[in-house]
């Protein structure tokens, strides 16, 4: 029931859309190679971080975070019913990372150094340990992939070597993303003067990790209901209703911690009279965490996938805008210089996002993301595993 | 460590602009008019005025905030006193144009190959220190030890209190630099900027940093013990017969 239960791509639409993005992409590229960053971007020494820092680098490592927390629940905390979201993921986080490496290609001015701190060292650089973190988590993330590709062209004796060092990869691999998504932050922490005071906090890698969560908690719920209308599978409704319980507890913490510092910083006063950034930090807190968290916390809205979906949709939604937030509204603000990215930069952050879909698309059909007859780890699974049904809380029960 | 700094008097101060001129020399930057740092410009003259011309320049901080990011050393604070850039290092990332407080290093945006440009003491010269110090008329650039430049400036203003402002700008900034400005107003009405952090800037960064090996040794326990705990609760669940999850409300 794997593949013949795989309705027909409607993609007319959808893929001539793509087909122009593409296109575009590879033209801006051009332009970026050749005639320099500045050819393209809206960029300039008073504004050097834009759009594809912000979005494409913040946000792509951010929205990925759903692959440790996930991996993490299932073969650290061993919470089996879990499992059937690892793949997707996995996959999710894997081929986010893989943007953020082509978004940099972009970034950076000379990304053909980009293995340098390999073997030029800097410890105290925030961005030298990100670097180190995304290089080895990306290798991570490639052993926690690799099963499903063996399993697809079906190498068994392998396959076997690899899962037996699943624990080991998923602990190293929750290490280094609480290493760098917090790091994130921590590249923040030495621009006082270029943050504005509702994004500036000593606090900021304790926020950004727990936003993190939040995100990547929000990405894998959305992405599962997406899959289901794709690929018309049985949606987990009950597994994503207990993730989603998660959300309610991670958007708690980091609002009493966010709420809480500034607080303390007395920076909450910077609010009246309402300028742009109070309303982008309304925007950012409650529409994007307050919200979703009061609707996440009723047990009859959770009932409805459709109504799931939205709400983490919106934590994903206000992730985003906090990262935007502290890396352009807040440096616009306390520098007093103006950003509009420009349709080039535009064009490159969707690009990614759209292949970024289609990546996974893709894979979804010809790998074994959504696993129905080989269960991932038969040593932990009784006798008899029972198909999944498509009915929402079928497996459940599966656990042994 | 004794090691070089520059002492820019703005009472002195004729606006000839020869340091500006002496620079793009030695630098080997076509000759231009400069009006602020840009991809050919390391230092330039802010007119404020009643005849007041305010240099600006890399201050070549004690503890560059600069080089304290760069994740691959392309710039570093020297021994002699300069920070200086490395080309061939770099990789574009742009964090030391975000980092630098005094908003010093700018880039070569339309570039296949950009490289970050800021003053770097003129290091090419050797012990002949740089050429602005060199060339100025007036005494209102003028190069040495630190030590040196910061008797130089407190003699200046003793000498004449009625003049000079008592600030040492780049005593305290950013914890200190070895670029130091007197002159005859304090330095916000000079145009210099306001940075108000009077300890090294990389300490921000290294509060957090520092907890790096705490999160790996603390953190590779934490999870080990987690997954061997849960393990165990399974394998006693599963011998006992309980195939049922506890894990649901
Ligand atoms: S002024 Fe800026 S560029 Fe110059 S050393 Fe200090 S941090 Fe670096
Ligand atoms: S742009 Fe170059 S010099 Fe500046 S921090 Fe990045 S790698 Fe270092």
């Amino acid at each position: 029931m794997s593949e013949d239960s795989t309705r027909p791509f409607r993609f007319g639409f959808w893929t001539a859309v793509s087909g122009v993005l593409v296109a575009a992409l590879g033209i801006i590229a051009y332009f970026r190679f050749t005639r320099g960053i500045g050819a393209v971007t809206n960029l300039s020494d008073g504004f050097p971080w834009g759009l594809w820092i912000g979005f494409d680098v913040l946000c792509g490592v951010g929205l990925a975070a759903g692959g440790f927390a996930i991996t993490a629940t299932v073969h650290i905390l061993h919470l089996k019913d879990f499992k059937p979201i690892v793949r997707p993921a996995v996959l999710t986080a894997y081929l986010g990372y893989m943007l953020v490496i082509v978004g940099l290609i972009f970034d950076l001015g000379k990304p053909w150094n980009i293995w340098h701190p390999i073997i030029m060292w800097n410890p105290h650089s925030v961005m030298f340990e990100v670097g180190w973190c995304v290089m080895l988590y990306t290798t991570v993330l490639s052993f926690e992939f690799l099963p499903v590709v063996l399993e697809r062209f079906r190498f068994s004796k392998l396959l076997g070597v690899v899962r037996s060092v699943t624990p080991v990869a998923v602990v190293v691999g929750v290490i280094l993303s609480t290493l760098h998504q917090s790091s994130l932050g921590s590249l923040f922490l030495i621009l006082p003067h270029k943050v504005h005071p509702l994004w500036y906090s000593p606090m900021l890698p304790v926020l950004f990790f727990v936003s993190a969560l939040a995100a990547g908690i929000g990405m894998t719920v959305v992405e599962s209901f997406f899959s289901r209308r794709v690929f018309g599978r049985a949606l987990e409704t009950e597994l994503l209703g207990r993730l989603s319980r998660a959300s309610v507890v991670v958007l708690g913490v980091y609002l009493v911690l966010r709420l809480r510092d500034l607080w303390v910083r007395e920076a909450l006063e910077t609010l009246w009279p309402l300028t742009r950034e109070g309303l982008m930090f309304g925007a950012e807190v409650g529409l994007g965490a307050i919200l979703p968290m009061v609707l996440l916390a009723s047990a009859s809205f959770r009932r409805s996938p459709r109504r799931l979906a939205w709400a983490q949709g919106l934590v994903v939604l206000g992730f985003i805008f906090q990262r935007l937030n502290v890396s352009v509204t807040a440096v616009e603000a306390a520098t007093g210089q103006r950003y509009v990215p420009s349709v080039s930069e535009f064009t490159v952050s969707v690009s990614l996002v759209a292949l970024g879909m289609w990546a996974f698309v893709l894979a979804c059909r010809f790998l074994p993301i959504f696993p129905q007859e080989a269960e991932a780890e038969p040593a932990t699974a009784p006798a008899g595993v029972r198909e999944p049904v498509p009915v929402p809380v079928a497996d459940v029960e599966t656990v042994g | 460590m004794a090691h070089r700094a520059i002492l820019v008097d703005v009472t002195r101060c004729v606006g000839c602009g020869a340091c500006v001129e002496g620079c793009q020399q030695s630098n080997q930057q076509p000759a231009h008019s400069a009006r602020g740092f840009d991809e050919q410009t390391y230092t330039y003259l802010m007119d404020r005025g009643s005849d007041v011309y305010v240099r600006r320049l890399c201050m070549h901080c004690e503890q560059p905030s600069c080089a304290s990011v760069c994740p691959v050393g392309a710039l570093v604070k020297t021994a002699a006193g300069p920070v200086t850039y490395d080309p061939a290092k770099c990789m574009g990332c742009r964090y030391c144009m975000m980092a630098c407080p005094f908003g010093v290093p700018t880039y070569e945006w339309y570039s296949a190959t950009p490289r970050v440009r800021k003053c770097q003491m003129c290091e090419h010269r050797g012990d002949k220190g740089p050429m602005c110090a060199e060339v100025c008329p007036a005494e209102a650039t003028v190069t040495g030890e630190r030590e040196a430049m910061i008797a130089e400036a407190r003699r200046r203003i003793e000498a004449d209190p009625a003049t000079y402002h008592p600030t040492i700008y780049g005593l305290q900034e950013a914890g200190g630099t070895d670029v130091l400005y007197i002159g005859p107003r304090e330095p916000a009405a000079l145009g210099l900027p306001r940075v108000p952090i009077s300890h090294p800037m990389p300490d921000l960064t290294w509060r957090a940093l520092k907890h790096v090996p705490d999160v790996v040794m603390f953190g590779g326990v934490f999870l080990g013990g987690l997954f061997w705990l849960t393990k165990r609760k399974e394998e006693v669940a599963r011998v006992e017969g309980k195939g049922k999850d506890e894990g649901h409300e």
